[in-house]
């Protein structure tokens, strides 16, 4: 008998059940299909404006940074004074999502902007996101060419643009529209959430940013995208 | 392989954790934070504890239909494009890891935080076969200079000192210049970031545990503060998962429910700072991420556990909130268990997995308080499953000879409440002589007792005695 074989028949064995029972078969294949929604904190429940300005202090208690700019003609502007302010080189890396290529970079003359993944040497990076949420203050990432992940990860600060619109108030309804854009079943290779900057406590149970992701991580909402 | 165990020897590491002056200091100063930091979490979600109730009736759920909800993982994973692989125990997980990593001539491995591959011994399994794993979690990192095990489930070394991180950094990191200065925390997180960097860049091969495996998708889930995890899985030729069966969950929906409670519990925020859903290998087009995706499930027990007094214990998530509110715990740390699993939790878990001749020692190591099923985000019955296990010790007679003995005698008198009464009275009566009102320093036959703490003196009449007094009074 294979490991898995082995491992199926004791499973069968101590529940006391066979594989072919249908019921079970059925209430599996429900929840499967349906599922379902479990217990969804009010916390995240309102509309859109209170949305954003819960979505802003919770983004701000995970000790992020956060800006909301009236439109995407703004975010040049701000990335360029984000750097400055860090003391940063005028330098950021993007994927190759559109919705960054229709950024006018140019209005920034002295920003850099190159495109494509990080191989560790770059300082700042900008990504777009596919969602947030109001409830926890989370980014939600989804990996390929317009947003690699090793732009979430290598550099040390993490810029992310975030539409207004997109913002939720819970992780049920980004699944919804997941499954809607990619398919009942479907997942990008990586779905990453992201709330704040990296951090530790492992030294002295004492919660320090900046471990092994990027040290600051920097959010701009855009109101009419 | 698989770790070896040490719990047997519960008594005499506890003693020994007990004399510990660093481990003392260390755990001094962990265990307030803990506790403070999940109330506040805890306070501000109004639906926390119907939360609980309902990621409770979850896993019963799940743990009822586990092979139909792993059937269905394992099918989408491998739609997905990725490998299952089964490992029944310990040796038959090592060896699938071992063999994806020569064919695909990895020396390096990047690892995430496991408990799993604790369970499995596999970073000394590797080293063996010429593989290097690094633990790139900072805790792990930290006990893998140190040559220890993690002693806590999610701060892995909670029983090390600032200054014992510092000297341990000087040692490893001889490149470094010497007089470089490490008494801030801070500067020895910048110095494991800039090593360790290195080492993601360098990996072959990176492997993580899972906290989650979402059957809908067949995606396995991450959570870390670090993104060491993601740096591990994102930057190898290949990721392996690393989990244990009763890790799945139906949807995307249901691990939210557990994700809600899991970092509130265990670290006071309300998600940890990444949660990875990772599905499949690269896809076509994608500039990042790992050519091949595995995932290696390991029953070591688990499935035995299924159906019996225990199964509740296989609802647990990990977060480690019954060791942060364990009196025991906080009194002699985690390595005093004496094999993966420390707390309550572990001593529940151990003598399931490991047997009872080896483990039953730990459900004995527990005042029953019963905080650490209070503070359980699953609502496991900590303190009940301990008296199972207590029990069926002393059905098959594992306890030691002494143990035996004095219940033997206390039952004895128990049974006849005559001769109890007047061998209590007796008791109290000599007990006063020795000590007379206050306390008593020392006691014939029980210095093991006396040697740590006073022991109360009798007020002089025993508690049956004066109940009946104030019962005829009223």
């Amino acid at each position: 008998m294979s490991g898995r074989d082995a491992i199926f028949a004791t499973i069968r064995k101590s529940l006391r059940v066979t594989g072919d029972d249908s019921l079970r078969r059925e209430s599996v294949a429900a929840r499967l299909e349906k599922h379902p929604r479990g217990i969804v904190p009010a916390r995240g429940q309102k509309p859109e404006a209170e949305r954003t300005e819960l979505f802003r202090q919770m983004v701000e208690n995970a000790k992020a940074s956060i800006v909301i700019l009236d439109s995407k003609d703004d975010v040049p502007a701000a990335v360029a004074a984000y750097l400055r302010s860090k003391n940063l080189p005028q330098s950021i890396r993007h994927g190759d999502d559109e919705r960054l290529s229709l950024i006018p970079w140019a209005k920034e003359r002295t920003l850099e902007v190159t495109k494509g993944a990080s191989d560790g040497a770059q300082l700042a990076s900008v990504s777009y996101s596919f969602a947030g949420v109001a409830e926890s203050g989370t980014l939600v990432m989804l990996s390929g060419a317009d947003n690699p992940t090793t732009l979430n990860f290598l550099p040390d600060h993490h810029l992310v643009v975030v539409d207004e619109r997109d913002i939720a108030g819970d992780y049920e309804t980004i699944w919804d529209r997941l499954r809607e854009r990619l398919g009942a079943k479907a997942m990008p290779r990586v779905v990453n959430w992201i709330t704040g900057p990296s951090r530790s406590g492992d030294i002295e149970q004492t919660h320090l940013l900046g471990a092994h992701g990027p040290r600051s991580l920097h959010v701009l909402v855009v109101r009419n995208s | 392989m698989s770790q070896p165990v040490n719990s047997p020897h519960f008594n005499a590491n506890a003693r020994k954790a007990l004399d510990d002056a660093f481990l003392q200091k260390a755990l001094a100063r962990s265990e307030k934070g803990f506790i403070e930091r999940r109330k506040a979490a805890v306070e501000k979600l109004p639906e926390y504890d119907a939360l609980r109730d309902s990621a409770r009736d979850l896993k019963d759920h799940i743990l009822a239909h586990l092979d139909l909800y792993l059937e269905a993982y394992e099918k989408n994973v491998i739609a997905s494009g990725g490998h299952v692989h089964w490992a029944a125990n310990a040796d038959e997980a090592n060896e699938i890891i071992l063999s994806i990593c020569k064919r695909l001539d990895a020396k390096k491995v990047a690892k995430g935080k496991s408990m799993i591959s604790e369970e499995t011994g596999l970073n000394a399994y590797l080293e063996e076969n010429g593989i290097r794993p690094i633990e790139t979690d900072l805790g792990e990192y930290i006990i893998q200079l140190r040559g220890e095990t993690p002693s806590h489930l999610i701060a892995p070394a909670l029983h090390v000192t600032k200054e014992q991180i510092e000297a341990d950094f000087r040692r490893a990191h001889v490149d470094l210049p010497p007089e470089r200065n490490l008494d801030e925390p801070t500067s020895l997180l910048a110095e494991a970031r800039a090593m360790l960097r290195e080492k993601f860049l360098a990996a072959d091969v990176g492997i993580t545990g899972a906290n989650f495996l979402i059957a809908e998708t067949g995606s396995s889930v991450i959570v870390t503060n670090e993104g060491n995890g993601d740096l591990s899985q994102t930057l190898a030729k290949a990721h392996i998962v690393i989990s244990s069966i009763e890790k799945v969950v139906p949807t995307r929906e249901d691990a939210g429910t557990f994700l809600r409670l899991l970092a509130r519990t265990a670290s006071g925020l309300d998600l940890s700072v990444y949660t990875t859903f990772s599905t499949g290998a690269r896809r076509e087009g994608d500039p990042d991420g790992p050519l091949e995706y595995h995932v290696v499930l390991l029953d070591n027990g688990r499935s035995n556990m299924l159906g019996g007094k225990f199964q509740e214990m296989l609802r647990c998530i990990r977060c480690g909130a019954c060791m942060n509110h364990c009196p025991v715990f906080h009194a002699v740390g985690g390595h005093a268990y004496g094999w993966v699993y420390p707390g309550p939790m572990g001593a529940v878990l151990t003598p399931s997995l490991v047997g009872v001749e080896k483990g039953g020692q730990l459900p004995n190591a527990s005042t029953f308080c019963g905080r650490c099923e209070e503070v359980c985000p699953v609502r496991i019955p900590l303190p009940k499953l301990m008296r199972n296990w207590r029990e069926r010790e002393f059905e098959r007679h594992l306890q030691p000879a002494a143990a035996r003995y004095g219940l033997g005698v206390w039952a004895a008198f128990a049974k006849r409440p005559a001769v109890y009464r007047a061998a209590t009275s007796l008791a109290m009566k000599m007990l006063r002589l020795f000590g007379g009102k206050g306390r008593l320093r020392r006691l014939p036959l029980a210095s093991g007792w006396t040697e740590y703490r006073d022991f109360p003196a009798p007020e002089g009449e025993t508690f049956q005695s004066l109940w009946k007094k104030r019962g005829a009074a009223r």
